[in-house]
């Protein structure tokens, strides 16, 4: 068995709860954000920021940056170890899917910083 | 570990000769628009911080949405998010045992490229005319 070092849990088991859990988040908060959109076809910025500001909102839109941030590592882990192998690319491979990964660390770290920045910095 | 020769994975020219079950065809898109997504997510919270920024950045966020480029952006955002919404239910289906034979797999299929395709035509929809 191969040693994982760089997925989300070092875990697959592990793993594959945190995608489903965190996929159910990202669904509800996906529809709720989409009803909202819908139900106020002349959106206009005092509503849309009310909406934000909402504590209640404000947890739920934080929950779902977490989620989006563990989902998309796992998934972006998932793809990089499936395609950036040596057997399709020579030994060159592990260098490319060490940056690429440590590239999509970066960027989910990122994201989650500036989320975290936009909900509760202004 | 030792080196063996069983093939484990198959070069981009095999993909040629495969057969093509529904079931890889609705698998595929799964991954591609959340690959998608994962690096859509920058543009989402671009958009967020903008229009929530002051009243302004609300104003030039919804005219950014009524270009070209942000109007095929969000429809392309959209789309993804509506297919990994519907491929992803099918998964946690399946999950629950719910359609993994042979057939259940195919009409599960079948039913997820359906129902994303009209979800998909919606999005452009709504981006072409700004609401219902």
């Amino acid at each position: 068995m191969v040693t994982q070092s760089a997925n989300l849990s070092r875990n697959g088991v592990t793993d594959w709860i945190i995608q489903r859990v965190t996929s159910l988040i990202l669904a509800a908060y996906t529809l709720c954000v989409l009803g909202f959109v819908l139900m106020n076809p002349e959106l206009d910025y005092e509503t849309w920021s009310g909406y934000f500001n909402h504590s209640a909102m404000q947890i739920f839109t934080m929950l779902a940056l977490v989620s989006t941030c563990a989902h998309g590592w796992i998934g972006i882990w998932t793809i990089g170890s499936d395609y950036l192998r040596e057997h399709l690319m020579g030994p060159v491979a592990t260098g490319i899917r060490l940056t690429f990964q440590i590239g999509c660390v970066l960027l989910t770290i990122a994201y989650f910083l500036w989320g975290m920045n936009i909900l509760w910095g202004n | 570990m030792k080196q063996d020769s069983r093939p484990i994975n198959v070069s981009v020219t095999d993909l040629a000769v495969f057969k093509w079950p529904i079931m890889a065809i609705a698998s595929i898109p799964h991954r591609v628009s959340g690959a998608l997504l994962f690096f859509g997510v920058g543009f989402m919270l671009f958009a967020l911080d903008m229009s929530l920024s002051s009243e302004a950045g609300f104003e030039t966020m919804k005219s950014l949405m009524a270009t070209p480029v942000g109007m095929f952006v969000t429809w392309v955002l959209l789309s993804c998010l509506a297919y990994h919404f519907v491929a992803g239910f099918k998964h946690l289906a399946m999950d629950m045992g719910i359609a993994e034979t042979l057939e259940g797999a195919q009409i599960a299929s079948a039913t997820t490229l359906f129902l994303s395709a009209i979800l998909i035509g919606l999005a452009a929809l709504w981006v072409i005319w700004g609401g219902f």
